[in-house]
């Protein structure tokens, strides 16, 4: 598959002080990128990195074989595309407007969307499966498909590659499955997908590789199955994880009781 | 951070086409009954006559009279509320998607404020006419930029709540500006001018005026008209913004500057007038739901309409003239009101 991200010595962070080592990572069609580390280790600010908000402290983010900075704001929307953690609008905008907002980065000043910029919403919101919910208002709708709902504006932007920040947090058990089957049948379909979470079983269900931030700025970057494993992520998150095979190979990663208090604060 | 909804319903209860054409209707009709009403009665037949430009059918002695108060008379003032309903309207929608918050009216960026100083300054100081209107002109732009540049500077990470913050602190500035010039001034000849500039009025606007407003309001309106698709944008915070591909720092600035443009206009030509840019907008997102490319024209429509009939009124239901600022207040505060109640009712 072609590559559409490559991230050569990275440094990321504010005011030119960097939050981690310098990382490269590479993401390309078809793979799930999946990053995983404590709170305020810096996953935001990586993604802002990525999408051109905050420049980097160092290193080089490259779109589509280009450094960032040589890619117009509408050439970097057709590279990748945003889902942020709680989607919303200040205004009540309906699903179907909602997601015509993924188009407006196409349109020419002036100009009103075209057939094509409707049929590719039209196409966003059947692929996510919301026919139905077209002309509600996206305030009315559940968490999860509020989420969907930013994840069919993604996919009317057309880029090749989505960033979703922490796209199953505050959602029930359920919309959890559905949001990363979604995730995981984009990637079928051929896009780059990069997504934080805090579930590490998430990362095993829909992730081909990991990006972990260990202690003191180290990070890792490689498969999921070698990254995602109860050693390195104990390390991560500085509490004992063990797992279990389910009755069908699945290993499912927990956190296990504390060791004599050796963790305990 | 993005604030709350604004009170809509659903994606707006008719559909937007047959709202505008009962808009575009109610607005021809009260503007026929506009120009005929007022102390010199004109029937509908002679407005329509001498609008279409054929004499008046009437006495030989009373037909150039007639021609006189439709064109030089009550047409600019007709025509001159028409244009700052439809002014103020469209500066409210611009204003309420830049700052994300539908509260927010050409008074919160300190627009109308910095106009009425300029004004009110050049009521103190004894300038023509012109000179006023000019000066309210250069009031509302420079205020409007003051606090563009110290919510720009302000080192917070929300933009939007940074120029809120320096349009409130501003805005009371000048409003302790305006009411020291107040305490300066010649209470026989001046303050009686600055309290009539303060609450707005159509009774002296001429052809010449009229002229100058729409050109401004026009020119006002014109990036406002150019940005309603991209401008909805604005309901999503600036990194998802960033991410669509548009270039906001051009997309605020175009509405911005429309709406200081255009409001700076109406406050030159016929004082200050508020609640029409608050309240208007968020009727309009009532009937035809939250989209900026609907929102802007249902408003304009329906601004221009309702500036028309608060005037109408208050040089009709008395022997002295009522300011349409005192009726707009007490028309938009219930107004908003049960707009607020109604959005209650549908969450």
């Amino acid at each position: 598959m072609t590559e559409l991200l490559r991230t050569v010595a990275l440094a990321f962070g504010y005011q030119r002080h960097a939050l981690t080592r310098p990382i490269d990572l590479a993401l390309h069609g078809g793979e799930i990128v999946v990053v995983l580390g404590p709170n305020g280790s810096g996953k935001s600010t990586l993604f802002r990195t990525l999408l051109g908000i905050v420049a980097p402290v160092a290193g080089e983010v490259r779109w589509a074989g280009r450094p960032l900075a040589q890619h117009s704001p509408r050439e970097l929307a057709e590279c990748v595309a945003w889902v942020p953690q709680s989607p919303g609008a200040a205004f009540e905008f309906t699903v179907e407007q909602y997601v015509m907002l993924g188009r407006l980065g196409r349109l020419a000043t002036g100009a009103s969307p075209a057939r094509a910029d409707r049929d590719a919403v039209a196409r966003a919101i059947e692929r996510l499966g919301l026919e139905d919910f077209r002309e509600r208002p996206l305030s009315r709708m559940s968490g999860g498909e509020r989420q969907l709902a930013a994840v069919a504006r993604a996919l009317a932007q057309e880029a090749s590659t989505l960033v979703l920040d922490e796209p199953t947090t505050s959602l029930d058990f359920g919309n959890q499955g559905r949001v990363l089957d979604v995730i995981a049948s984009l990637a079928d379909d051929g896009l780059g997908i990069v997504y934080s979470t805090h579930d590490p079983n998430h990362a095993r269900r829909a992730g081909t590789r990991a990006l972990v931030y260990l202690p003191d700025g180290e990070t890792a970057f490689g498969a999921v199955n070698e990254l995602v494993e109860p050693a390195t992520l104990s390390r991560v998150y500085g509490v004992p994880v063990d797992g279990a095979h389910t009755a069908d190979g699945r290993l499912v990663l927990a956190i296990a009781p504390a060791l004599g208090g050796r963790f305990n604060r | 951070m993005i604030a709350t909804a604004s009170p809509t319903s659903r994606s707006g209860r008719l559909g937007w086409l047959p709202v505008l054409v009962l808009l575009a209707v109610a607005l021809v009709a009260t503007t026929l009954y506009a120009l005929g009403s007022g102390r010199f009665e004109l029937p509908l037949v002679e407005v329509l006559r001498i609008l279409a430009g054929r004499a008046p059918t009437g006495d030989a002695a009373s037909a150039p009279l007639a021609e006189t108060v439709l064109w030089q008379v009550r047409g600019p003032r007709v025509f001159a509320s028409l244009t700052v309903g439809a002014a103020l309207a469209a500066s409210g929608v611009a204003l309420q998607s830049v700052f994300r918050n539908p509260l927010a009216a050409p008074d919160l960026l300190g627009v109308s404020a910095g106009a009425a100083l300029g004004a009110v300054a050049g009521i103190f100081l004894g300038w023509s006419v012109v000179a006023i209107q000019g000066a309210a002109f250069v009031g509302g732009l420079v205020a409007v930029s003051i606090v563009y540049s110290v919510g720009t500077l302000l080192p917070l990470r929300d933009r939007t709540l940074s120029l809120v913050l320096a349009g409130i602190a501003i805005g009371s500035v000048l409003g302790a500006l305006i009411a020291l010039v107040k305490t300066l001034a010649d209470p026989y000849t001046q303050l009686p001018a600055i309290v009539f500039w303060m609450l707005g009025s159509f009774a002296s606007i001429t052809a010449s005026d009229l002229a100058l407003l729409v050109v401004f309001a026009v020119i006002g309106a014109a990036p406002l008209v150019v940005m309603r698709w991209r401008a909805d944008a604005l309901a999503l915070s600036d990194d998802e913004i960033h991410a669509l591909g548009v270039r906001l720092p051009v997309l605020r600035l175009a509405l911005v500057v429309g709406a200081t443009l255009a409001t700076s206009a109406t406050v030159a030509a016929a004082g200050v007038i508020g609640w029409i840019g608050l309240v208007v907008p968020h009727a309009a997102r009532l009937l035809v739901g939250a989209s900026f490319a609907r929102v802007l024209p249902v408003s304009m429509l329906l601004g221009a309409w309702l500036m028309l009939v608060i005037d109408t009124i208050g040089r009709s239901i008395g022997a002295s003239e009522v300011p349409p600022g005192v009726l707009t207040a007490l028309v938009g505060a219930p107004v908003l009101f049960a707009l607020m109640l109604a959005r209650a009712r549908n969450d």
